[in-house]
């Protein structure tokens, strides 16, 4: 069996509890195995307060950083959140620019988010407001750089046989 | 077992209201015998008691995820393995799952019954490893040694399915590289008959032992709320009361074709985790023979690879004889095999929990990003509410049966 079981009614009641919200939902689709919630920055912590008490998802499987270099809203975050007497898993997603890193945590909502919240830190310099200890986790303290953000070299960045246009692409 | 945490009446001044008690500050780590990994735990302690500790993590941190972002797909497995190396078969199977549930391929039957054996294998010996390290923690030596073997002789079988014995990089995007030979088959008959009797001798020494119930029973419980609100999954939220299980709850290999019970505890105490643990053993091999019957049954004996010719490497003499075989074989290794855009999450039941792979590919020869849900940097920051008001002697219990791995905590 490929993919997660489809729960169409249940996809169903969120979408139009989200588009009922209103412009702060920027995105309700399907997109390949889970429904995908974009949402402003603003609203996000409302969003999955609801979602949370409304719909019961009360585990929040992942929680994890993005960074789109060259785009107007640079930086993204992922919530993956999971209703398990449900079976039901969705994906929140907001962005924000590289001036504002900054969202509103959501270790009040699940204490989980508290690890996940500081790694989303550490690697892609993402600050969430509210966060009770917000300070790099796997990174030493005075590492000077978000090694995950597309700009940070991996490997020695004058070393061009790794590109992919040599591969055709 | 849990002492009070503010001081008591002999322990304080009583006229100027100060608190007498001299508290002491112990690191616990980075590389202590009894912690079983690197990672270091600044504990404040009254006494014996504990009353708060700071986490540090991170010691073995390799950027897994970076490292991926340059990587073509087909060379990620071997980070994978590195994550929790107790059940690296998982861990592989798990990322060739995700690439296939990207691409859309379909495994033939028999391949996914010869993944549920290794995956199941994979489990007892992740299990072995952290009851048997229970046992060790407790005082009772002998299962650490004697038990121990038999994941020995699970290595024998990776090691003879795949070359390796702990970093496996077991198994291909599509399927398995080559047909398991005889001896793999011999050998799983083997676990089958000789790890139940010693499993039963495991139990018999331990399960209702006055001495190890005295000093599991109770140490470190959560409910089950606090467990799912610290996004727990695995055996240990499964000791915690909740039936949470990935291979029922979103099957994937043709898990929901397979009879099995979930074992769930009550308190969340080391004890539940431990028996917890004890009943998968049984269950996983019930999996094994219910999967070795299947395969006994079916009239299909050697499709081992899913129909993607994108994927499936030549045969070895092949690319070691021929220009066409090596020419391909070069280009799957190094990525020349296109891959469509998109996200997908996809999750398995690892060892310890819910082993999920967050993939964003925009179209290229590596992922956009790589995001890995390791199942034991999400459980283990529990750990300090855990501990919190008991002996020193129970957190070290505590944290061997969370079976907390340093290589898929820090990744």
């Amino acid at each position: 069996m490929l993919g997660f079981a489809v729960k169409t009614e249940r996809d169903q009641l969120v979408k139009e509890a989200m588009v009922a919200r209103g412009g702060t939902i920027l995105q309700v689709e399907h997109e390949r195995d889970l429904l995908c919630i974009s949402v402003e920055k603003e609203a996000l912590h409302d969003v999955l307060g609801v979602l949370r008490d409304d719909f019961g998802f009360g585990s929040l499987t992942t929680l994890c950083g993005m960074h789109f270099p060259g785009e107007e809203l640079e930086l993204s975050v992922v919530y993956h959140l999971h209703n398990m007497r449900e079976g039901h898993r969705i994906r929140v997603k907001s962005r924000t620019a590289m001036d504002h890193p900054e969202f509103r945590t959501a270790v009040d909502l699940w204490p989980a988010a508290n690890w996940m919240e500081r790694e989303t830190w550490d690697f892609f310099g993402i600050r969430f407001t509210g966060h009770p200890n917000l300070k790099r986790i796997l990174n030493m303290e005075d590492f000077p750089a978000f090694p995950l953000r597309k700009d940070y070299p991996l490997e020695d960045p004058t070393r061009q046989d790794k590109d992919d246009s040599f591969f055709g692409r | 077992m849990k002492q009070p945490q503010r001081p008591n009446f002999w322990q304080r001044d009583l006229v100027e209201g100060k608190d007498l008690r001299e508290l002491t500050t112990l690191n616990l780590g980075p590389t202590h015998p009894a912690t079983h990994g690197i990672f270091q735990n600044v504990l404040t302690l009254d006494g014996e008691i504990i009353l708060d500790t700071e986490q540090t993590i991170g010691y073995i941190h390799r950027a897994f995820e970076k490292i991926a972002e340059r990587r073509p797909f087909y060379q990620i497995p071997t980070l994978t393995d590195r994550m929790n190396y107790c059940s690296a078969p998982i861990n592989n199977m798990g990322w060739h799952m995700t690439m296939e549930k990207l691409c859309g391929i379909e495994l033939p039957k028999r391949a996914q019954y010869m993944r549920v054996v290794v995956m199941e294998l994979a489990r007892i010996a992740d299990h072995i490893i952290c009851n048997t390290i229970i046992g060790q923690d407790a005082g009772a030596t002998t299962p650490f040694l004697y038990v121990y073997q038999w994941r020995e002789k699970i290595y024998d079988i990776y090691e003879e399915i795949c070359g390796a014995r702990l970093t496996t990089n077991m198994g291909r995007i599509g399927g398995w590289q080559r047909d398991w030979n005889p001896l793999v088959w011999e050998r799983i008959g083997g676990i089958l008959k000789g790890l139940p009797p010693v499993l039963k001798e495991f139990e018999k020494m331990l399960v209702r032992n006055r001495i190890f119930m005295d000093r599991t029973v109770n140490c470190g419980p959560l409910s089950g709320e606090r467990a799912l609100a610290y996004g727990f999954t695995g055996p240990n939220l499964r000791a915690c009361g909740v039936d949470y299980d990935v291979r029922v709850a979103d099957a994937y290999s043709s898990y929901e074709e397979f009879d099995f019970v979930i074992p769930v505890g009550q308190s969340g105490d080391t004890y539940d985790r431990f028996m917890v643990r004890q009943q998968e053993m049984w269950e996983s091999l019930s999996i094994i023979r219910q999967a070795l019957d299947k395969l006994d049954a079916m009239t299909d004996k050697t499709s081992i690879h899913a129909d993607v010719p994108d994927w499936m490497l030549p045969p070895k003499e092949e690319v070691y004889s021929a220009m066409e075989p090596l020419i391909w074989h070069f280009k799957i290794v190094m990525g020349e095999t296109d891959v469509p855009a998109g996200e997908i999450y996809h999750c398995v039941e690892g060892g310890n929990g819910e082993l999920g792979f967050y993939l964003v590919s925009d179209g290229g020869r590596t992922p956009f990003r790589l995001h890995l849900r390791r199942p034991c940097f999400i459980y283990y920051q529990a750990f300090p509410e855990m501990i919190k008001g008991s002996m020193l002697s129970d957190a070290i219990l505590t944290m061997s049966s969370m079976n907390v791995i340093a290589g898929e905590l820090d990744a």
